[in-house]
């Protein structure tokens, strides 16, 4: 499986190496750099690189490269998945040097001999606990490691995903419910494309074995769903409900995904005029956003990013509502438009001035819209009820909604 | 206090300091130390030389300490094999440590010491490890079983270590199973031939138990594993796929990929008509979907999986095309994929929506992007091929549009991959018995003349070699319908020698065969360019294809004219295909880099360590099989194989056996040399298009296919709603058209009409409404053209008829009363079908004589005769008569017998069909018979969703609203039944009975259809 790790920057050094069988030199990763250098975008280098002798699968994240090494037939998206896994909440390459020994061990106990050995977090923080301020403090003062003493008793039992003997004075039980539109609309306002990716993260502070049942008010919207390995897939199966031992703290229960077209409501729409004129270097700019099906709920944090053709120099815009910013060097203008009202639909207009002597720009700069609607589930899902089983006590219960666009973009 | 801070230590005696921290007597103190070794190895600093001093640090109680040294151990050890024995004894004395943590410890960290003295000692511990009664021991144990393997097979086996590790796949716990699993299975794959996995159902039941409960990596190791076995029979084949199925609804998408595999091999030995097999199919689709929406490197791994799925099994993802819509923010290696799909999956129900996709992508940024997009319209027309001409167009339309291409310098870009494009679908289309003139109508017909011309004028402005070849070749192939050809390939031959090798060979081409097109006009620039490539150049390439010109011209010019004038092959939806055997050896490889790479793994992996070649079980029920392993093929396959020239990566292996005949492929034609081609054209036929009798291409978006309700009404009778089922997909809610045909109520001489209720629901205002049917089965025509009175403003809704008449060109249609309709408009073009009641086409001459009418009974073969029932219909025979009087139905005759009132009935259709009908309508007591047998017709949905149906009646009152979005679902409710059995009765009486003659069989569903309307109202 998994020869070797490699984490490397964005300058392209590498941090961090870890072998899990033998050692494989650095310089396997020129052939990395050389697709770097080919792709030009960090984002664009191809996930799956073929070396004279090895085979190199990389993720990018958090402006990080984690490059793993293999060298015989294994499957990509195992590997892909397992770099996946976090584990520092944040990852970026400070945080990876402050903890650098940390991370070592933590890597030394997910795999073994590179097949993975332990990934849920809720059993590596039982084996090596997360660095904490106060820890380090309280470890320097009595001398005592961060290095789990016990056996991870949920590693063998048959819920290796909750650990045992957790204790809680206030009981809590939360559910959010977020759910990503991902549309394409063309310059005509119709929907070429869309559906909704959802999610329920739930953060679970219970005490004990708790058993839950989560049952939905319609769970007929959800065909295409996958699952945290505690749910009973048998009860979803015949009942609907979600049925599960939870993990202890924050976890991600079920994802889901809405593609039927008719369910999919898109909550605004777009105005744009965004026109370059045959001679003198100019263009015109004009956007209106307004609220379509929001389901009378209002639509906040919307924000318009638009990618300027190369030519573009800078903009002189005015909005009705929001601030506007343009960065000449990535081309990129951003309307932070805020919260949408219906009455006074916000209007972004002006000109934008090009580069002298450059040819009318070609393509059609397309938008991508980000926004919030908070207490919504844009595609009707609705939490019925949570019962709990297994445990004396009356949990603290509560579900939140929210909608937000995913890849949500306007073509002009 | 962080890590940080060891990073910092860069002086030069900071080995010598570490030393001295490491003896240093505080525990604290050499903790610290031990933690700055590591972190100078981590970066790759040397630090072996501590070597001593950190394993002095091992004899410790303290676990932190303990890994750290450990860690340091299994890299140094290998370049300190003699220090690194020292460390034994602790490995040993751990190895029986009271906690298992310990032992757990020891005995993995002893594996990953690769030093053969080591390993010597290394066994006993190992041996107690695989029995120790802590899982969590086993379970390391098993693993550390493949990496003494890795580092000395002969040891392993010897020790019988192999043996204790099959045993361990049955052991209680599921972890330890999957772990021993992995260990075998990497093992397994340097001893080929080794029976280490031999399964048989009673491991495999073990290995489906143990899946539902180990870790998501167990669950890959063990899914991986089954993917191995052959099942015995189809049954048992199912039986492993419905306990592998909840797989797919795993979070970790390794897993889901895995479960796809195993469902996908395994589905392979299902008989297609199994119920079992459908759900199946459709079970496999969401998962797939969903891959789609995690992170763009997992999405590439999935996509070129799809992409083996959607040629093996095309059916899965056929209704999936718009979730491969390429997203501007995609990574482009992302981009690229989706492009693939969606080429695979365009289908002619889609198309419309694929070329407008295309369309859009030509004007991206990325150059590499637009060309494969540009491309992508070209390889549209050859699988859906009664699109071609629309794909043309889209081309063109984008070549109109050059002003912008020019000013942007990459019109050569633009032209070469239209021209290269154009040249696909020309070819495609060139058939080897067809003239070859319909393509070249496509590319120089009276639409597209200034194509050529287009291109012709842009010539000089062609930089890269392929654009220039590509156009050359064009000017070469249709040298007889371009008039100035000559002077185009002379002035290419002015700069001859600046030319790349590319352009040289295909202007030698290109000039000989305008010489063999017109030879009196030509000779001397022949002879040039003969002279140029035999004399002048020193490419042997290029110098020997001149010779072979040469000799071939002044031995045998007929022969010349057959060799380079040959037809051509034909380019087909195959070419683009991975090779049937490769496919299925890579269907049983899904997940791994074999799939991602779309090779056999035995062609890449390191030392290709002899690794099996997987086949696809072949399916029980025999006659089957050949066709499920030639996905591509149609009915024409049994064609002669020489025909077909192999995608380029088979080349080579078909050269030895290469049939020397054919002309064609011993000098293909060097255009087409780039261009993967060969294949036999099994789809045939013109452009037999959706709206194949139209002038005009109804192009453009389907941005906004219709919403619609359509609905026909005969003249004594609205049709129920259930008969207009709208076909065709509903992606929009921009334009709602409801349609409708009829006759007005009463009239003497009733006009046939369309109804139709136009609503705009887009933002802007609609005019030009124009409407188009398609031929169908009884030529039904729009008499007028559609009028629809004002521009039609948003959020308007109108209703219009339409006079039609029956004069229309005919095509059998399916349904025999289905109805193709176009209503285009400015924005765009709206397609649907309906299905009319046939009763509006029941002429009113159609009374018979009671002579002629039996004569004509009887002459009929009873074969074509047809019986249904009628069903909750309380009508007497009077009653009956007179309301289908009203549809043209005359009633000749009528006689009682047993109750039962029997009418003879005639009409005519206005194509002169006559239909005969023999009502049996029950005149005593109505009977409940109906009942069960209703019931019957649904104990399926029964029996999937007890559950469902005990909640619903409860959920029915609460979300009314819901009950409208789910349709479908509302074919359940007949099991309620069970609830309101009273009510029931009510609609209960006895069924009529039609006897139906004709002597067009197939009318009689629609004419039973437009009975039971009738008569219901």
């Amino acid at each position: 499986m998994i020869n070797s790790l490699f984490l490397i920057n964005h300058s392209g050094d590498v941090f961090l190496e870890k072998h899990w069988k033998s050692v494989i030199g650095r310089s396997v990763c020129d052939y990395f750099f050389e697709a770097k250098e080919k792709a030009g975008e960090p984002e664009n280098v191809p996930p799956v690189l073929r070396t004279p002798h090895h085979y190199l699968i990389s993720i990018y994240r958090d402006k990080l490269f984690f490059l793993s090494v293999i060298q015989a037939e294994a499957p990509p998206l195992f590997v892909i998945e397992f770099l996946h896994r976090d584990y520092f909440g944040e990852c970026s390459e400070t945080v990876i040097k402050d903890n650098v020994v940390t991370v070592y061990e933590l890597l030394e106990e997910m795999l073994d001999n590179g097949f993975p050995l332990a990934t849920e977090s809720n059993i590596l923080k039982e084996l090596i606990r997360p660095p904490t301020v106060l820890r380090t403090m309280v470890n320097t003062l009595t001398g005592t490691s961060n290095v789990g003493e016990k056996l991870p008793t949920g590693q063998l039992s048959a819920i290796p995903w909750r650990r045992s003997g957790v204790k809680y004075t206030n009981n809590e039980a939360y559910f959010d419910v977020i759910e990503e539109i991902d549309a394409i609309v063309d310059k005509s306002g119709t929907t070429v494309c869309a559906e909704i990716q959802g999610v329920i993260e739930a953060c679970i502070k219970l005490s004990g074995m708790p058993d839950l049942t989560l049952s939905f008010m319609n769970p007929r919207l959800l065909d295409d769903v996958s699952f945290h390995p505690c749910v009973r897939y048998k009860r979803w199966e015949s009942e609907r409900v979600l049925s599960f031992i939870p993990p202890d703290g924050n976890f991600t229960l079920m994802s889901y995904h809405v593609s039927a077209q008719n369910l999919v409501a898109i909550p605004v729409y777009v105005k744009q005029s965004i026109s370059f004129f045959e001679s003198g270097s100019a263009g015109r700019l004009d956007l209106t956003a307004g609220p379509k099906q929001t389901m009378g709920k209002t639509v906040e944090g919307l924000v318009i990013t638009i990618h300027m053709p190369k030519a573009v120099l800078s903009t002189s815009l005015t909005a009705t509502q929001g601030s506007h910013t343009y960065d000449p060097t990535t081309k990129v203008l951003v309307w932070d438009i805020g919260k949408l009202n219906p009455q006074k639909l916000p209007n972004l207009r002006g000109s934008l001035s090009l580069q002298v002597g450059a040819p009318k720009p070609e393509d059609n700069p397309s938008l991508n819209i980000a926004l919030k609607i908070q207490q919504l589930a844009i595609s009707g899902l609705k939490v019925n009820r949570l019962d709990m089983f297994g445990e004396k006590y009356t949990p603290f219960k509560g579900v939140k909604y929210l909608t937000k666009a995913g890849k949500f973009q306007v073509r002009t | 206090m962080t890590d940080s801070k060891y990073f910092t230590t860069t002086k030069k005696g900071e080995i010598f300091e570490l030393k001295a921290e490491l003896n240093s007597d505080k525990k604290e103190k050499k903790k610290e130390a031990v933690k700055k070794v590591i972190a100078s190895m981590t970066v790759g600093k040397d630090v072996s030389a501590l070597f001593p001093d950190v394993v002095n640090c091992m004899q410790t109680d303290n676990l932190e300490l303990k890994k750290l040294v450990y860690l340091y151990l299994m890299n140094y050890a290998k370049s300190q094999p003699d220090m690194a024995i020292m460390a034994v004894n602790t490995f040993v004395k751990d190895c029986e440590d009271p906690n298992p943590l310990i032992r757990a410890l020891a005995v993995r960290t002893m594996g990953c010491i690769r030093v053969d003295k080591i390993t010597e000692y290394l066994c006993e511990p190992l041996r107690k490890c695989l029995k120790d009664e802590d899982p969590y021991v086993r379970k390391t144990a098993a693993v550390c079983v493949a990496k003494l393997h890795d580092i000395n097979a002969q040891l392993v086996e010897d020790q019988g270590f192999l043996d204790t590790l099959k045993d361990l796949i049955s052991d209680s716990n599921p972890m330890v199973v999957a772990n021993a699993v992995a260990a075998l299975s990497e093992i397994a794959e340097s001893h080929p031939n080794s029976n280490l996995l031999d399964l048989n159902p009673q491991s495999i039941n073990k290995l489906l138990t143990a899946l539902n409960e180990c870790t998501e990596w167990g669950q890959i190791f063990i899914l991986d594993c089954l993917a191995n076995y052959t099942p015995r029979d189809d049954r048992e084949s199912q039986s492993i796929c419905e306990r592998v199925t909840p797989r797919l609804s795993h979070a970790n998408s390794a897993v889901v990929l895995s479960a796809v595999k195993v469902l996908m091999k395994f589905m392979e030995m299902l008989p297609k008509d199994l119920d079992y097999y459908g759900t199946l199919l459709k079970k496999l689709a969401p998962p797939l979907v969903t891959l789609l929406s995690a992170e763009p490197e997992l999405q590439y791994v999935a996509l070129r999986n799809i992409n083996l799925i959607v040629q093996k099994r095309p059916e899965i993802l056929k209704h999936e095309m718009k979730v491969f819509f390429v997203k501007y923010n995609d990574p482009i290696y992302v981009k690229l994929e989706k492009l693939d799909i969606m080429i695979r999956l365009a289908s002619q129900a889609n198309i419309a929506q694929v070329l407008a996709e295309l369309k859009e992508y030509a004007t991206e940024v990325d150059v590499d992007f637009v060309r494969k997009a540009v491309r992508a319209i070209g390889r549209c027309a050859i699988k859906v091929e009664q699109s071609a001409e629309r794909c043309v167009s889209t081309l063109l339309d984008l070549i109109q549009t050059k002003g912008l291409w020019v000013e942007l310098g990459r019109l050569p870009l633009l032209l070469s991959d239209p021209a290269g494009s154009l040249l696909y679908v020309t070819l495609g289309r060139t058939s080897v018995s067809g003239p070859s003139n319909q393509a070249f109508s496509l590319l120089c017909g009276p639409r597209y003349e200034s194509v050529i011309a287009t291109l012709c004028e842009n010539l000089d402005s062609l930089d890269e070699p392929e654009a220039r070849a590509a156009m050359i070749w064009i000017v070469g192939e249709y040298a007889e319908r371009i008039d100035n050809a000559d002077e185009l390939l002379e002035s290419f031959l002015e700069g001859f020698h600046d030319e790349s090798t590319q352009v040289q060979l295909q202007l030698l081409t290109a000039i000989v065969k305008l010489f063999l097109k017109k030879p009196t006009e030509t000779q001397e620039l022949v002879q040039q360019v003969l002279s140029l490539a035999t004399q002048d150049s020193d490419n042997p390439d290029l110098r020997d294809r001149g010779y072979i010109y040469w000799r071939l011209l002044s031995t045998d010019p007929v022969a010349a004219k057959e060799v380079v004038l040959a037809e051509k092959p034909l380019i087909s939806e195959e070419t683009d295909l991975i090779e049937p055997t490769l496919l299925e050896e890579l269907i049983c490889h899904i997940g791994t880099l074999a799939s991602v790479y779309h090779k056999p793994p035995s062609s890449f992996v390191e030392g290709s360590r002899g690794v099996q070649h997987k086949r696809l079980p072949i399916r029980s029920g025999s006659g089957e099989s050949s066709e499920s392993q030639d996905p591509g093929s149609g009915p024409g396959a049994p064609e002669a194989p020489t025909a077909v020239i192999p995608s380029q990566g088979d080349l080579l292996g078909d050269l030895l056996n290469l049939d020397l005949a054919p002309p064609t492929a011993a000098a293909p034609p060097p255009g087409a040399a780039s261009l993967p081609m060969g294949g036999v054209d099994l789809l045939g036929g013109g452009l037999d298009s959706l709206m194949g009798d139209e002038s005009e291409p109804l192009g453009g978006d389907m941005g906004g296919s219709p919403a619609m309700g359509s609905g026909f009404g005969g003249p004594a009778a609205v049709m129920p709603s259930s008969l207009s089922a709208p076909v065709g997909g509903g992606l929009g809610d921009l334009f709602d058209l409801g349609g409708g045909v009829g006759m007005s109520m009463g009239a003497y001489v009733p006009p046939k009409t369309m109804e139709m209720t136009l609503t705009n629901k887009a933002m802007s205002v609609m005019a030009d409404f124009a409407i188009q049917f398609n031929r169908n089965s009884f030529g039904l025509a729009p008499a007028g053209p559609l009028q629809v009175p004002t521009p039609l403003s948003p959020n308007q809704t109108i209703d219009v008829s339409l006079p039609l008449n029956t004069v229309g060109p005919v095509m059998k249609m399916e349904p025999l009363n289905n109805l193709q309709v176009a209503v285009k408009n400015n924005i765009d073009v709206f397609y649907f079908s309906c299905q009319y009641p046939i009763s509006m086409l029941f002429v009113e001459d159609g009374k018979m004589d009671r002579q002629v009418f039996l004569a004509t009974w009887k002459d009929i073969p009873n074969e074509n005769e047809a019986q249904f029932q009628i069903k909750d219909c309380h009508l007497n025979s009077d009653a009956a008569s007179n309301k289908l009087q009203g549809c043209n139905v005359f009633t000749i005759a009528k006689r009682t017998v047993d109750g039962q009132d029997m009418l003879y009935q005639a009409m005519k259709l206005s194509n002169g069909i006559c239909v005969l009908t023999e009502l049996r309508v029950q005149t005593g007591n109505p009977t409940y018979t109906m009942f069960p047998s209703e019931l019957q017709m649904f104990p399926s949905e029964l029996q999937m969703f007890p559950s469902e149906l005990q909640m619903f009646p409860s959920e029915l009152q609460m979300f009314p609203s819901e009950l409208q979005m789910f349709p479908s679902e509302l074919q359940m409710f007949p099991s309620e039944l069970h609830m309101f059995p009273s009510e029931l009765h009510m609609f209960l009486s006895a069924p009529l009975q039609v006897s139906l003659k004709c002597r067009a069989a197939e009318v009689a569903q629609c004419v039973f259809q437009c009975y039971e309307a009738a008569l219901k109202n």
